[in-house]
């Protein structure tokens, strides 16, 4: 290999690590909601699209910035009290399947929602964020994925600091151990599911805000729960971390594999070769990388 | 469960009355009176989505693996049965039905390997895997499509044993018969030893291994089987009810709308699949033809669209809280209302 060609090898690498960590974005929120409530939450794209149409239609309006932040961070909120009151609290102590494909419905009437009220046109969303590469010892890195990468970095941190060292991020780790001794030592389930739809919902707009950036604020964005699956499945359900790990790991392969393998099939394999990659590591390790033994307990 | 009444006063004539007139409506009368539209528009989808959701409540309701590819194995076997009538001519029309679900057979074989090591969710998100592949796949190579341009193929003309079927009845008829004998197979196949195996499997893995279910060739066979019957499915979709094959058809949104059905019908019924599928194919249509009448036609086909996706979604979750064991349910206590 000669010098260009790894310089070449190099950037693809880096700028598969980059979106990788966007898919990672993506997966945090999953990983939230399933940690405390064992649900896989499938409505997380449709969040995800939901939060970015909001907020770009409220800064359409003329709002500024931060205002239409915030509003549309209180609009998640209220959508994460209504989920919980209107589906998970209906459907407490029942299987997690029945659970999981209650949250596929919820993702039909989310993104119907969400068209419904704001349109189906494409939005175009500008973070002010500069999307001129820069060039580091002859490697183009797009400025754009790395200040993304930073925004979820600095997300995972706090949610990592959260979860270890706050009353209620104790609370959010007890009902993820074990919901009835939870229970039995009075934390309140409800107001906790609450809380954490919020946070998944937040987490939510933070992904649409950059993926809206990316790809335009469209129908489109609820499918990057289909980048977010594979990696999930990877980095295991409930581990942050493994989210992190594997959104990496997916993130770089799955470029890799477009340059380097992709032709050879003629292009277009983005599409499955993150779940191949998923599979065949789970043929090895059933509960993915950072997975908690024994998912489910027969 | 679909057991009969254990009614010692029903004879097997009473028993099965309600059955034959059914039979005898759909075969006879149907053709006879039905509407080209009712029966392009209405049965054939409905019997084409039926025998799909028939084929995944085997997988899903009996044995409990939630699929979310059943669309890919459709694709396999639209795909597999244009190209077994395109390239061998002489081969009848039943035939390669029955190859074309084979092939879906042998495809659902290998995407049903992860099931041997991974349960619940990572298990429904490999499946995830056989929709994609099996689109991309197709659309890819264009030997499958016979080197469409498009990638759009028209369905070959049917006929069997020298009678064309391409008319509307024929393929209706077509589609009946076929829908008929894989259900008739399927319930004798769920009321016998290997169904009460099925349930065995759903319901504990180790308590069904320790009364000798061989619990890993279980669900093998039930992927494999239930892939050759919603390839068997795709077939009828793509031949008798759109006439055209191609691989957009067969996208998430479809495997959705077949778990959709089994959720809605009923879990672990045979009748489920029939009813869910009424409701998936009729509701849009009663809906387009209800905004018509009130808005006189402002309400435009997306908006309909995003009303639709709103409707089924809630649907879905009002089933799941309130009749999880769906509108079957729903239906069998009415019937004993009125049996009573």
């Amino acid at each position: 290999m000669d010098w260009f060609a790894f310089l070449f090898f190099i950037e693809v690498t880096i700028g598969g690590l980059l979106s990788g960590v966007m898919y990672a974005l993506v997966a945090i929120g999953f990983v939230l909601i399933y940690k405390t409530s064992g649900v896989l939450n499938f409505a997380q794209g449709a969040m995800v699209l939901f939060a970015a149409l909001t907020f770009v239609s409220l800064t359409e309006q003329g709002l500024p910035f931060l205002a239409a932040l915030a509003i549309t961070a209180a609009v998640m909120a209220l959508l994460g009290l209504t989920i919980e009151r209107a589906v998970l609290r209906p459907l407490a102590n029942r299987s997690p399947m029945t659970l999981f494909m209650a949250t596929l419905g919820l993702a039909y009437v989310i993104e119907g929602a969400a068209q419904l009220i704001w349109g189906t046109a494409v939005h175009r969303l500008d973070l002010g964020i500069s999307n001129e590469p820069f060039i580091l010892g002859g490697i183009f890195i797009s400025t754009f994925d790395l200040i993304a990468a930073l925004i979820a970095g600095v997300m995972v941190a706090a949610l990592t600091a959260f979860f270890r060292f706050t009353r209620t991020g104790l609370a959010f780790r007890a009902v993820a151990d074990d919901q009835f001794a939870a229970l039995a030592v009075g934390l309140r389930l409800d107001r906790i599911w609450a809380a954490v739809w919020t946070a998944a919902g937040v987490v939510a707009l933070v992904a649409g805000l950059l993926w809206g950036a990316r790809l335009g604020v469209q129908f489109a964005l609820s499918l990057v729960v289909l980048k977010a699956l594979p990696v999930l499945v990877l980095g295991g359900f409930d581990s942050v971390l493994g989210a992190i790990v594997a959104g990496l790991l997916i993130g770089a392969t799955e470029k890799l594999a477009e340059v380097y393998i992709g032709p050879v099939f003629g292009g277009g394999i983005e599409g499955w070769f993150a779940y191949a990659v998923a599979l065949i590591v789970l043929l090895v390790r059933p509960t993915g990388l950072f997975g908690q033994k024994l998912v489910e307990r027969y | 469960m679909t057991f009969v009444a254990d009614n010692p006063l029903a004879t097997p004539l009473t028993r099965h009355l309600p059955l034959a007139a059914g039979l005898l409506l759909a075969f006879v009368a149907v053709p006879a009176f039905a509407s080209d539209y009712v029966i392009e528009a209405i049965l054939l989808p409905f019997l084409a989505l039926s025998l799909a959701g028939l084929g995944l409540n085997l997988l899903t309701g009996y044995t409990g693996q939630v699929s979310l590819g059943s669309a890919a194995f459709m694709a396999v076997g639209a795909f597999a049965a244009f190209n077994l009538e395109h390239r061998i001519d002489w081969l009848p029309l039943p035939v390669s039905i029955l190859l074309a679900g084979l092939t879906a057979a042998a495809v659902g074989l290998v995407f049903g390997l992860p099931s041997l090591r991974l349960r619940g969710f990572y298990l429904a998100v490999s499946t995830l895997a056989a929709q994609f592949f099996v689109q991309w796949a197709l659309t890819k190579f264009g030997w499958f499509s016979n080197y469409s341009a498009s990638g759009i193929i028209s369905a070959p003309s049917l006929h069997v044993f020298g009678i064309s079927l391409d008319g509307t009845a024929g393929r209706y008829l077509f589609a009946l018969s076929t829908t008929a004998l894989i259900t008739l197979f399927v319930h004798r196949l769920v009321i016998s030893p290997i169904g009460a195996n099925l349930i065995a499997v759903r319901d504990n893995e180790t308590a069904a291994r320790v009364i000798g279910v061989p619990v890993l060739r279980t669900k093998l066979a039930v992927f494999a089987l239930s892939s050759a019957i919603i390839g068997i499915a795709g077939a009828i979709w793509a031949f008798a009810y759109l006439r055209t094959v191609e691989p957009a058809g067969f996208n998430l949104d479809r495997s959705f709308q077949i778990l959709f059905i089994v959720i809605i019908g009923g879990l672990a019924t045979v009748r489920g699949a029939f009813l869910g599928a009424a409701l998936i194919v009729i509701f849009p249509l009663l809906l387009s033809r209800f905004t018509g009448l009130a808005f006189d036609g402002v309400a435009d086909a997306g908006v309909l669209k995003l009303i639709e996706r709103i409707f089924f979604g809630a649907v879905i979750i009002a089933f799941l809280i309130a009749e999880p064991n769906g509108l079957s349910a729903i239906l069998s206590r009415i019937t004993r209302r009125f049996t009573r």
